[in-house]
């Protein structure tokens, strides 16, 4: 929740309206409930949105939303902010029995929250309408948008778009262009290399610090049943020997406490970032994929241009009387070629802004998580040592009687 | 053994990675410079050196050793003494050179520091000889005090030792007139003593042996030594030695075999033995004689057999009474006994002499709780030791991802921010990889504590063979009374019967006479019998008591030495983690 520096439109607000106040745009994603039942079932989570943005209704509104809504959502800005990294939401499904265990919503709920905060403190992102109607239209409303969205028969111009993509690679086909034209500043290429690597390296550290939250467990697991097999021992042996192993026992089970308490820990403070990181490398890469279709498609049009320029001369040569409609379509087809090279720039522009700021972000995340693991494990192992600790003058004391 | 298998592959994985770590890694010393464990190979001189530890774990330290001198027992002798003569029971000898007199007291508390020794194969021997520790209590060398290495004794004056080597196997052939051409090969083992004991007529000697030796002592001990908890041997494991690599089961069987007679002479009594003195010195063939196999015995019983059911010698030689009749050849004594113990559990006649010693009953019922809780502990601590590995290899593995994300971000920064989280990358898998190091440390350590209850699960087997021991010689007893009182009985019968006759019945009195030989005879036997059967009934109890003692002195040092290497382990690890902590302590400033 970090405040924006907008200026604040002129309007209707008196010098003691808590306006005044820096704006702010702050949301929480909270209160996950299973709602419908058997294989339509699925978690509904309340938003609270808390503002002073003169274009929201109040300085509070809560709606309920589902995890279809925060897809709708990214799609949209995805659609319409091409160059931004749009924030990374969690992993669509999850293994079925898996889906509504406790860790895993929790885990959810966090990334939701997350992802709408970003959102709602990027500078560019948060002045979004479709972002408003997400935080503020009532449920029917979303419903609509939603089932129209994630429909199989997206908007018309989505699918003219679908066929122009598909008519132009077969015509690079045909042409004998095989390749899609690319970008060739050396530079970019590092990027791109970069992003794919990173992925790569992020998802190797990701499967490691997952499997550690599972040995955690089992090293819990295992403690706690070597802390039981070890008293059952102490009640066979008796006298102070049976004593020393029962107070072991008890230890172990307690340490085992401990273990699955910071393997819950690792899970939401180390995991779950990392995994985060590696959301946010793939949504570079989404629009990479974006930056690549706005550039072959502004090649495109300049080649189409050149050559609707050569024939809109030959026609004038020879005063054709279609001049006229050549004329026509050449200033519409020039008007789109600057559409899409601006957009591309923007694009261009955009992402150079986007990657200061994400390795920035990037560097602080890490840095909090590595911090926390530290500081974690820390606990953990004092923990271990104090407790085995306290153990030490009751063994001594057996041994002297 | 455990692990074992598996540390070749990460030694291998771990070295790779260390170089690239140590290209990584200029200024920070990943490795040996490193304050906590690796300036401490000898367990003798960290005190000092360790004042670079973190001053606040050290302290732990030093408060947690003090704890331990305070409570300390009067007679026990302080925790530094190293003299052998320190009575083995009371001061815990682990962690240490008993032979080095100047091991300091934090020695004690500080886990050994195998810090060169991690990358290798923790293989008995190899751990021993890098650290030049002989420790006692170590490796393959691992047996409990009861069934300990000889470096103490738990009655006899301490001061002697019995030390026992099993090395190099070498491939013989058999003179053998056999039928196999080619011969038969079989494997020979080195067996090296150094000794002080005085009946051994030397301090140092070596002599061959085969595994049939090894049997065969086994045998002999068992028959000289009714009652007593004998270690057992090794198995035979014919399938294994078909199976395994040749070289793998010779290595396997040569640590089996150093086990097993290190055990031996850890015994007091049987160190003491005849049986083995002999295995150990004699040159040459081994002068024991060998156990028949089975269908020999039977064979030979099979030829007495006839005679003995005509009425020729029926009677059991006294030398004979003191063995079970299960392992010999009289058959006809088998068959008496199985239908003597027949009689006992079936027909509800209550025999003569019985098992009476209640306690002795409670202390069976004991001992089979025993087992069977320790079979269960045995297990879980395995479970335990594995997750510890896991663990470490796990958090190993995390921190060498960091470390290929340091090098990548170092490569291809184009921004401050991605050297500073190079950066900041590098102190994390830096720990991670320490953290690891100390993980696989502990481990080790863990399963060499936790050994001790496999082997008071190993020693349960000795124990039921003693019990067996006393059952079979009770059997004995009661198959002669029985004999004896029939025998008596056929006795008065035939002198009733023949006092009715007038002047005298020559063919009965003879009969009558020939009898009161037999039962003289019989009586002898079973005056034998009784006396066996109270010494091995003897035997029982001391070695219970034995067993008693010495397991609550074995566990206790087992439960400190496992407490102790916990705690020195987590407090490394804390250290390390606290470091990273601190130093990446702005961002938790930052976020809030």
């Amino acid at each position: 929740m970090i405040s924006t520096n907008r200026t604040l439109s002129a309007s209707s607000q008196s010098p003691r309206s808590p306006s005044s106040q820096p704006p702010y745009l702050s949301v929480s994603v909270t209160d996950p409930v299973k709602l419908g039942n058997g294989v339509q079932a699925y978690i509904s989570y309340r938003v609270i949105t808390k503002t002073n943005f003169p274009e929201y209704q109040g300085p509070e509104k809560i709606v309920i939303r589902r995890y279809s809504d925060f897809v709708w959502l990214r799609d949209r800005l995805f659609e319409k902010y091409k160059g931004i990294f749009i924030p990374p939401l969690p992993e669509k499904s999850a293994v079925e029995k898996f889906r509504f265990s406790a860790e895993f919503i929790e885990m959810r709920r966090q990334a939701l929250d997350i992802f709408v905060n970003r959102i709602a403190s990027h500078h560019a992102l948060q002045q979004s309408e479709d972002l408003r109607t997400f935080l503020q239209a009532d449920e029917e409303t979303m419903e609509r948008l939603r089932a129209h969205e994630t429909g199989i028969f997206k908007k018309p111009s989505d699918l003219m778009q679908i066929f122009k993509d598909v008519q132009s690679k077969v015509s690079d086909v045909v042409l004998g262009k095989e390749k899609p034209v690319e970008e060739s500043d050396p530079e970019y290429e590092k990027l791109k290399h970069y992003i794919f690597e990173l992925e790569n390296h992020l998802a190797e550290a990701q499967k490691h610090a997952y499997r550690l939250v599972k040995r955690h467990r089992e090293l819990g697991q295992s403690l706690s049943d070597f802390g039981k097999a070890v008293k059952l021992l102490g009640a066979c042996e008796g006298n102070s020997l049976g004593k020393a192993f029962s107070e072991l026992g008890a230890k172990s089970e307690t340490l085992s406490v401990k273990l699955q308490k910071e393997a819950h820990q690792l899970l939401m403070n180390f995991e779950e970032p990392l995994k985060d990181y590696v959301r946010a490398v793939q949504s570079i890469k989404a629009t990479i994929t974006e930056r690549a279709n706005a550039f072959r498609r502004q090649c495109e049009l300049t080649e189409t241009i050149k050559l609707k320029e050569i024939n809109l001369n030959k026609l004038s040569l020879i005063r054709s009387d279609k001049v006229g409609e050549a004329e026509m379509e050449y200033n519409e087809l020039k008007a789109e070629s600057e559409e899409a090279t601006r957009l591309f720039e923007s694009i261009v522009r955009l992402m150079n802004e986007e990657l200061v700021h994400f390795q920035e972000r990037k560097t602080l995340d890490m840095g909090i998580a590595f911090n926390e693991f530290a500081r974690g494990q820390a606990r953990l192992a004092n923990g271990i040592a104090d407790a085995w600790r306290s153990l030490l003058p009751k063994l001594e004391a057996c041994s002297s009687t | 053994m455990m692990g074992s298998e598996n540390e070749g592959f990460e030694e291998a994985h771990l070295y790779a990675s260390r170089e690239e770590m140590e290209n990584l890694v200029l200024d920070d010393p990943l490795n040996n410079n490193d304050n906590d464990n690796n300036s401490n190979n000898n367990n003798n001189n960290n005190n000092n050196s360790n004042s670079s530890i973190n001053g606040k774990s050290y302290s732990a330290y030093r408060s947690a050793m003090s704890s331990l001198s305070d409570t300390h027992h009067p007679l026990s002798s302080p925790i530094l003494a190293t003299s052998a003569e320190s009575d083995p029971l009371l001061s815990p000898p682990r962690f240490r050179d008993l032979r080095n007199p100047n091991a300091p007291e934090s020695s004690y508390i500080e886990p050994p520091a195998y810090s060169d020794v991690i990358f290798c194969p923790f293989e008995g021997d190899n751990v021993s000889d890098v650290n030049g520790v002989e420790s006692p209590s170590r490796n393959s060398d691992f047996s409990g005090r009861f069934s300990r290495s000889p470096s103490s004794s738990s009655s006899s004056t301490s001061s002697e030792y019995l030390k026992i080597t099993v090395s190099n196997p070498q491939k013989e052939q058999e003179n053998s007139n056999s039928i196999v051409p080619g011969g038969n090969t079989y494997v020979t083992y080195l067996i090296s003593t150094r000794t002080n004991i005085s009946d051994f007529g030397g301090s140092e000697f070596g002599v061959r042996r085969r595994f049939r030796d090894v049997v065969t002592l086994s045998d002999r001990l068992t028959e000289s030594y009714r009652g007593l908890f004998i270690p057992p041997r090794p198995d035979k494991s014919v399938v294994e030695s078909q199976v395994m690599q040749k070289q793998e089961f010779v290595e396997q069987r040569r640590v089996a075999l150093e086990k097993y007679l290190r055990r031996l002479a850890a015994h007091p009594m049987i160190r003491r033995s005849d049986e083995l003195k002999v295995f150990l010195q004699v040159q040459g063939k081994l002068p024991l004689p060998t156990t028949t196999d089975v269908a020999s015995r039977m064979l030979d019983g099979a030829v007495k057999l006839p005679k003995q059911l005509l009425g020729e010698s029926t009677v059991l030689a006294p030398h004979e009474v003191v063995q079970p009749a299960k392992g010999g050849r009289d058959l006809l004594r088998l068959f008496k006994e199985l239908k003597q113990s027949m009689a006992n559990d079936w027909m509800g006649s209550r025999p003569a002499v019985v098992e009476e010693d209640k306690e002795f009953l409670e202390k069976k019922e004991r001992v089979n709780d025993l087992e069977l809780q320790l079979s269960n502990a045995s297990q879980q601590a395995e479970a335990l030791v594995k997750a510890q590995q896991d663990m470490g290899e796990t958090l190993g593995e995390l921190g060498l991802a960091f470390i290929k994300l340091t090098k990548f971000e170092n490569e291809e920064a184009v921004f401050n921010s991605q050297r500073v989280r190079a950066a900041d990358m590098k102190g994390f898998a830096t720990a991670a990889v320490k953290a690891s190091r100390f993980y696989r440390e502990l481990n080790a350590q863990t399963v060499k504590h936790l050994d001790m209850l496999h082997e008071y699960l190993g020693l349960m087997l000795a124990v039921h063979n003693a019990f067996t021991d006393r059952s079979s010689a009770l059997l004995t007893v009661q198959t002669l009374l029985s004999e004896l009182s029939s025998l008596e009985s056929k006795a008065e019968k035939l002198e009733a019967a023949s006092s009715k006759i007038f002047g005298g019945d020559k063919s009965r009195v003879r009969k009558i006479d020939e009898l009161k030989d037999t039962i003289r005879v019989t009586e002898d036997a079973k005056n034998v019998a009784i006396r066996e059967y109270e010494r091995v009934k003897e035997n029982n109890r001391s070695e219970l008591e034995r067993l008693d003692r010495e397991r609550k002195a074995d566990f206790l040092t087992m439960l400190k030495g496992f407490v102790l290497n916990q705690v020195g382990y987590a407090e490394k690890i804390s250290n390390v983690w606290a470091k990273v902590a601190e130093e990446t302590s702005g961002y938790e400033k930052e976020s809030s």
